[in-house]
Parts: structure tokens; sequence; C-alpha cells
């Protein structure tokens, strides 16, 4: 057998899971049991009458690395279902983020005019801040973060990426 | 129909019943009084009490394996889960199907560190295939079922049931196992055909093969071990085993090379380094194995079967891997094989056995037994020769005597083999002989031991007498945690760091003590003879061997070093010295 490729890239996986307790402590404790990189997590209830959840973690590691995450996801006995959206075609990801920033005069009037441009609404707002909800790719949240550091960041919370294949197929 | 209710604590005996249970391993305490009161009502399940919960989940593990059955615990709340874990975990590495009832305290009182409580799923979770909180009544029989189910699926592996006390008191209605909603958790079995056939072709144009087997031919019945012999004489290829696997091919076998591995022989090592296809079955590739991975059989086509798709490709990337079981995978084989007729190219064939031949001169396991120090090597090889013609169930402890049982002791058949092999749980040995002869009454079990793993679960003396089952712990007591001061002197300048084993106790009164049988050899004249004693008294015995104190096991792959870069004796020392990169590797 060659040599493996020792490159790092970067995964979406979603998981079906039977919405039981401990599952989600079964999977986290997987990721950090062996070491495993987690960039972000999310899970909720997606079929209330099967009462299952959908997990969409993002990870890195190499091909190696990942084909084991994959398979020892797939041993876990409430998970039904694997599929790294990364490897089986195109698929839509999406993040969204909740961004404080407190500021007066220009950089409260800046904000607003950056926040436009990424098409991030402000759901709440005072005399001297703004919360924005961004939704997107995590690059473009970063880059909306960036922005917003000058101008007043105060706070972030983020949901972590929820993705889904493109196309007429379910997983 | 309304069904006929009945208190928890009798519908967890009932779903163990229809599991065909008729022995569980345990010890009382308050949160699972209700379970030991539904026992007494019933004679159909034997309780086997045992001296401490680690020793319950050590004795089913011997009688699991010793069976294929699924072996069973019942342990309290609080202590009793947390001392089960070792051996929960041991049975993880090992794939041994077990469940485990645990009691719990009320659901009313989960989280509130009350009395005897711990998080016994939080604790168990990664020291299990999978567990179970049961906090309604309704779904205990469910719960019951599906755990057999999963602990005896796949990769077998041990399954735990936490059991609120609230929970095994209050009344529900049973399920029959048959009436249970349909199984979520199935494994494949069968193999992929396009596979199965590439491997097929790959071993038939093979120039050196080898099939290097393990633990998975067991776990998958004694059918699987007749067909690998079946693929192995087919093919005309050389068989190596590991640890976990001796006994799924004859050991008395020609084509056998022996075991692999870091205490592995010689030939097996230089054929695994050495070969053009190797078929892995049902082993793992584990670091015992393989060790430097970068200089691991570099020039062959690996083909892997493993039910565990987490297996394949964990360690070693392979050329084709297999998921399914072990007997439905070589059983495509060996129909492919005899559909396709292959012809082999028989002159290299030739060469290759005449290569191996060369290996085997070498004679990596030869000893001299010369004078009056008895030589363990030479203790087990009598053992061997006097155990032959019955019916002999071995296990063994954790260190250099469970190497030399594994190089000395030939297993022609498999499960009659219990050994600590993933986690190497000193003080496994005694409660797993306990277990097996539990399953085995009339059989011969001998729990081949050194002098410090013993004492690790001494307490089940009391057990084995109780139950009048005649196991034979055979001591090979060098006065040292042998293992360790090997690696001591590999390792740390021979600085024998707390390894010296101060104070024993006197076995052959310990025995007594026990009301068990206490002999002892210290002369190899002597050996003999307390060994047919030891097999002819039909009670427990403690046969303590006094043995070369120094004497190390070997071949040996020095942690961090290829195959082709072992030592074959206290003479060889490493070409190189052992690397720092090594030094980390346990
Ligand atoms: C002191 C010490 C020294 C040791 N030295 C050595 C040594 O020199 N050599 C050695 O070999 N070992 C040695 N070991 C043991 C070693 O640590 C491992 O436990 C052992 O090598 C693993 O054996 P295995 O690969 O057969 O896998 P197992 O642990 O038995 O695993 C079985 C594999 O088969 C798969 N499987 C299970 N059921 C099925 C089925 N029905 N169908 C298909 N696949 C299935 C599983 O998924 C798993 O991958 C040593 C241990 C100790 C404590
Ligand atoms: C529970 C446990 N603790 C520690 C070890 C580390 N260890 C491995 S072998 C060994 C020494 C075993 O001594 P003994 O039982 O006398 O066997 P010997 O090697 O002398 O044959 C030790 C301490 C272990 N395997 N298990
Ligand atoms: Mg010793």
């Amino acid at each position: 057998m060659s040599e493996p490729s020792k490159e790092v890239n970067r995964h979406t996986i979603a998981v079906l899971v039977d919405n039981e307790p401990g599952v989600l402590a079964r999977v986290i404790g997987l990721f950090s049991g062996r070491g495993y990189n987690i960039e972000s997590l999310t899970v909720a209830e997606t079929d209330h009458v099967k009462g299952q959840s959908r997990i969409t973690v993002v990870t890195s590691g190499t091909p190696m690395i990942i084909e084991q995450i994959k398979a020892q996801l797939g041993r876990l006995v409430p998970v039904h279902k694997v599929a790294d959206l990364t490897l089986e075609g195109a698929h839509v990801e999406r993040e969204l983020a909740l961004v404080k920033v407190v500021g007066k005069g220009e950089k409260r009037v800046e904000s607003l005019r950056i926040a436009d441009i990424f098409r991030a609404r402000a759901v709440d707002s005072s005399n001297n801040s703004f919360v924005f909800e961004i939704v997107g790719a995590a690059s473009k949240i970063d880059a909306f973060i960036e922005l917003m550091q000058p101008l007043g960041l105060s706070e972030v919370s983020r949901t972590g990426a929820a993705a889904i294949s493109r196309g007429n197929k379910p997983i | 129909m309304a069904r006929k209710k009945m208190q928890g604590a009798e519908i967890v005996i009932e779903a163990l019943k229809e599991q065909g249970v008729t022995e569980i391993f345990g010890y009382p305490g308050g949160a699972v009084l209700p379970l030991y009161d539904a026992i007494f009502k019933q004679n159909q399940i034997r309780h086997i009490l045992v001296r401490q919960e680690g020793g319950a989940v050590h004795a089913a593990e011997g009688y699991a394996r010793s069976t294929g059955k699924v072996g069973v615990v019942l342990v309290t709340s609080g202590p009793g889960a947390t001392n089960a874990v070792t051996g929960l975990t041991d049975a993880l590495m090992d794939s041994i199907p077990i469940v485990c009832l645990t009691g719990q305290v009320p659901t009313h009182l989960i989280g509130n560190d009350a009395f005897q409580e711990c998080d016994t799923t939080g604790i168990t979770r990664p020291c299990t295939k999978h567990n179970y909180l049961v906090k309604d009544v309704g779904d205990l029989a469910n719960v019951v079922h599906e755990a057999f189910h999963v602990a005896r699926s796949g990769r077998p592996g041990p399954v735990v049931i936490d059991l609120p006390k609230d929970v095994i008191m209050a009344m529900g209605a049973y399920q029959e196992a048959g009436k249970a909603p349909a199984e979520k958790y199935s494994p494949r079995v069968k193999g992929d055909q396009s596979a199965i056939a590439e491997a097929v072709r790959l071993l038939a144009g093979a120039k050196k093969p080898i099939i290097y087997a393990g633990g998975g031919v067991i776990n998958s019945g004694p059918k699987a071990s007749k067909l690998l012999q079946d693929l192995v004489k087919l093919s005309g290829a050389p068989c190596t085993l590991t640890l976990m696997g001796l006994g799924a091919y004859p050991a008395s076998d020609k084509q056998f090379v022996g075991m692999l591995g870091m205490h592995g022989t010689y030939e097996a090592n230089l054929a695994m380094h050495g070969c053009d296809v190797m078929i892995c079955v049902g082993a793992r590739f584990d670091d015992r194995i393989t060790g430097r991975l970068d200089a691991f059989s570099p020039g062959s086509k690996k083909v892997h079967i493993d039910i565990d798709p987490s297996s394949i490709n964990k360690n070693v990337p392979v050329d084709v891997p297999i998921v399914g079981d072990v007997g439905s995978v070589l059983a495509d084989m060996i129909k492919k094989w005899k559909a396709l007729k292959p012809k082999q190219d028989q002159a290299a064939l030739k060469k290759w056995w005449g290569q191996i031949d060369q290996w085997r001169a070498k004679k990596c396991l030869a000893f001299q037994q010369k004078g009056d120090t008895i030589k363990p090597q030479h203790a087990i090889r009598r053992l061997f020769e006097l155990t032959q013609g019955r019916e002999t169930f071995i296990t063994t402890e954790v260190g250099q005597h469970q190497m030399w049982a594994a190089q000395y002791y030939n297993f022609d058949k498999p499960n009659h083999w219990m050994t600590s092999g993933g986690l190497g749980t000193m003080g496994y040995g005694l409660p797993a002989a306990m277990g097996v002869q539990v399953a085995h009454p009339d059989a011969l079990v001998v729990d081949i031991a050194g002098e410090a793993s013993t004492l690790m679960n001494i307490q089940e003396m009391s057990t084995i007498v109780q139950y009048r089952l005649p196991v034979k712990i055979f001591i090979l007591n060098n006065e040292y945690m042998g293992m360790v001061r090997q690696w001591q002197e590999l390792l740390h300048g021979g600085r024998y760091s707390e390894s010296y084993m101060e104070s024993l106790p006197d076995f052959v009164k310990l025995a007594e003590s026990f009301h068990a049988v206490g002999l002892r050899a210290t002369k190899a004249s002597q050996l003999d003879d307390v060994i047919k004693e030891m097999i002819e008294i039909d009670r427990p015995v403690i046969a303590d061997i006094a043995i070369d104190k120094l004497e190390n096991c070997f071949p040996m792959i020095p942690s961090g070093a290829a195959h082709n870069e072992m030592l074959l004796g206290p003479n060889d020392k490493a070409e190189k010295p052992i690397s720092e990169q090594g030094m980390v590797l346990v």
C-alpha cells in the first residue's frame, strides 16, 4: 500500500442519532477520548416522530484519521448514519452568529454600513450598541467579526455549522 | 389481553432466563436487594458469589470466552459499579461479550450525591460497548434483550445496564424478546463479494503469502477456526496467530509458524516482514504486532477481514478491506477459491517455505533445563505435556509467565486459552479460571500465574473453595514483577525500582488457609510430581513453582524496533540503542 496522505483537511460530517440521553456525551467523549479535533458541533432533534437528532460536526485530520472518526462514530449503537458531506459531493453549510458591537458616532455608523454589506440584521439596538444577526459560511462570519473588531466588538455567540447536501437526495 | 404485572426485579430475571442465562457472577448491596430477592425465589439461574466485584467481571469473561456465551455480572451501586470498571475495560479491549447489571440509587435521588451513588453510565461510557440507564419499568425487559443483542453481535463487548432501585421495585409488564421492537443494531456480517474475489486472487497469486489471524476468529465461533484451517490448507500459506488468536489454528500443524509480535517467534515475525501478500483475519494490527509502523511488512499487499470498520486502516493502511464476519467471509473465500481452481506458483511457494525453514532452524524458543533450578519454559512445557489427552483450559495473569505460557503451551482448539491481551490486567487469570470452571465443571482449568499477579485477586480463592471449583493456580514464582524487571534491564540500566516482591506469603499455607491444597516445587526433580499431583487432586490447588529468578522472555522485539531487529536471547544486544521514540512506547 502506498504511503497514505498526511495532508490535513477540514471535513463536515452529518450524524443521525437516536435522540436519547447520553448520546451527545458519547459523541463528544469519543472525540476527546481519542484525541480528535472538534471545530464545531451542533445538535438538535430533526425528526420528532422517529425521535432522531442530527449532529453536524466540523473536524479536521488526515484522510486516515477522518476515516477513523467516521468508523468510530458509526459503531456507536445509537448512531444510524454517518455522512461525510465534504466527500459526498457539494453541500451547503451555514452558521448563525449574534455579534454585539458597542460604540458611538462614526464607529456606530460604520458598523451598520458593514452589516449591510454582509446582509447582517440588527436584531437589537440601544443608543450605544447593536446586536447583529449574521448567517453564512464560517469564513464569512469570521470576516465580519474581524471587521467589527476595531468598531467596538464586545461579544459573539455562534451556533457552529449546520450543513446539508445539495440536490434532491437525502444523506 | 392485559399482561400480568410483575415487579421490575422479576422482569429482569425473567429476561435473563429468556436470554438463556444459567449463571450470574455477582455481589449484593442495598441498591440491588430486590434483584437478589428475585434470584432467591427461583432456581433456574445460579448466582456465584464472588469476593470482590472485579473478580465477577473477570470470571464472566472466562465464562464467556470458553463457551461463546454472554457472561453476566450483577453488582450494587457506587463502589460495586466502580470495582467493575477494570473488568469492563478489559472486556472492551479483548472483545468479550458481557452484560453487567449495576444497581443505582432511586431515580429521584440521581444527581444528589446520595449514599452509594456514582455516575455509572458516565464512568462506564468509554469502557463499554454500550450502556443504559433504565428510568421506566416499562422499558426494562426490552433493554435487557437489546443489551444481550448488542453484547454478542458484531464485535462483541461489555454492556452495562444501570438499574435505579425504584425502577426494579415498580410493577410493570414483561415483554418477550421476540416481541421486542425491531433491533436497531445490525452490524454487517457478509463481506463485499468483489473484495473477497480480489483477496482470493491476491492469495492465489502470492509468492510469499502469510495468513495472520487473531481473536476475531475466536469471536466468530469454532466454525470460523475450521474454515481458517481449510483456507490455510488450500493456499499452502504459513499461518501465524496473535496472543488473542491462539487456538484458532492448531499449533501442532506444520503450517503454523507460531505467535507473532513482540514476543512472537523469529519465523513468524520475519515471514510477516518479508511476505508479499498478507491476509489479516480478525486481528487488529496492534502495536505489540506491528513494532515500528513505518517498517512493518513494507513490501506486502494487505487484505484485512474485520467486522468492525474502525479496526480497518486504523494503524496500518490496507489494500483490500473486507468488513464482515470472519466465518462468513472465509466461507465465501473458500467457495471462490474452489470455483477458481487457481494455478499457484508452486516453485515460489517452495522457495518461501525453504526460507521459513531456515528461520525456523534458529530455534528461537530453544532453552536448556540444566541443574536444579527450574526454568520457566521447562515448567510450562512439562505442564503442557502432562496435561495432554485431557480437556484442559488455560488462563493466565499478566507478565513473563503469560508470554511463556503463550510460547510453550500449545493450543490446538479455540476457546481453551483465556488471557488479558489488550488491557493486560494483572489479577485476571484467577477469577477467569473460576468462570471457566463454572462453565466446564469436569475440565482441568489451570491459571498460569506470576506471584505478583496472583495477589491481585487472591480473595477469589474463597469463592473457588465455596463452589468446589477444582481450579489450579500454577505460579511461576520468580519473586519479581519479572516483566517489569526485564524492561528495567532493557531501558533503565538494570535499576530494579520497586519490582522486587518483598514479603511474599507462603503460598502453600495461603492455599491451606483457604481450605485448598498447597504444593511446592523448588527443584527441577520435583516438578513432574507436583504437576501430576496438582492434576490428580480433585480440589483447588495452588502450586508454587520456584523458577529461575532472573530468566527473561525471548525472543523480543524492543519497543520502537522493526520485526527484523529482534533480540533472540540475553546475549543479543540491540544493534542500535533503543531510541527515545522507542522509550516512550509501552
Ligand atoms: C505483556 C503483554 C505482551 C504482549 N505481547 C504480545 C505479542 O508478542 N504478540 C501478540 O500477538 N500479542 C501480544 N500481546 C497482546 C496484544 O496487546 C493484543 O491484545 C493482541 O495482539 C490483539 O490481538 P488481535 O489482533 O487478535 O485482536 P483482538 O483484540 O482479539 O481483536 C479482534 C479483532 O477482530 C475483530 N473481530 C471480532 N469479532 C469478529 C468477527 N466475528 N469477525 C471478524 N472480525 C471480528 C475485532 O473487530 C478486532 O479488530 C501482549 C499483551 C501483553 C499484556
Ligand atoms: C493491574 C496491573 N498493574 C500493573 C501492571 C504492569 N505490569 C505488567 S507485568 C507486571 C509484573 C507481573 O509480575 P508477576 O505476576 O510476578 O509476573 P512475572 O512477570 O514475574 O511472570 C506488572 C507490574 C499490569 N499489567 N496490571
Ligand atoms: Mg513474578
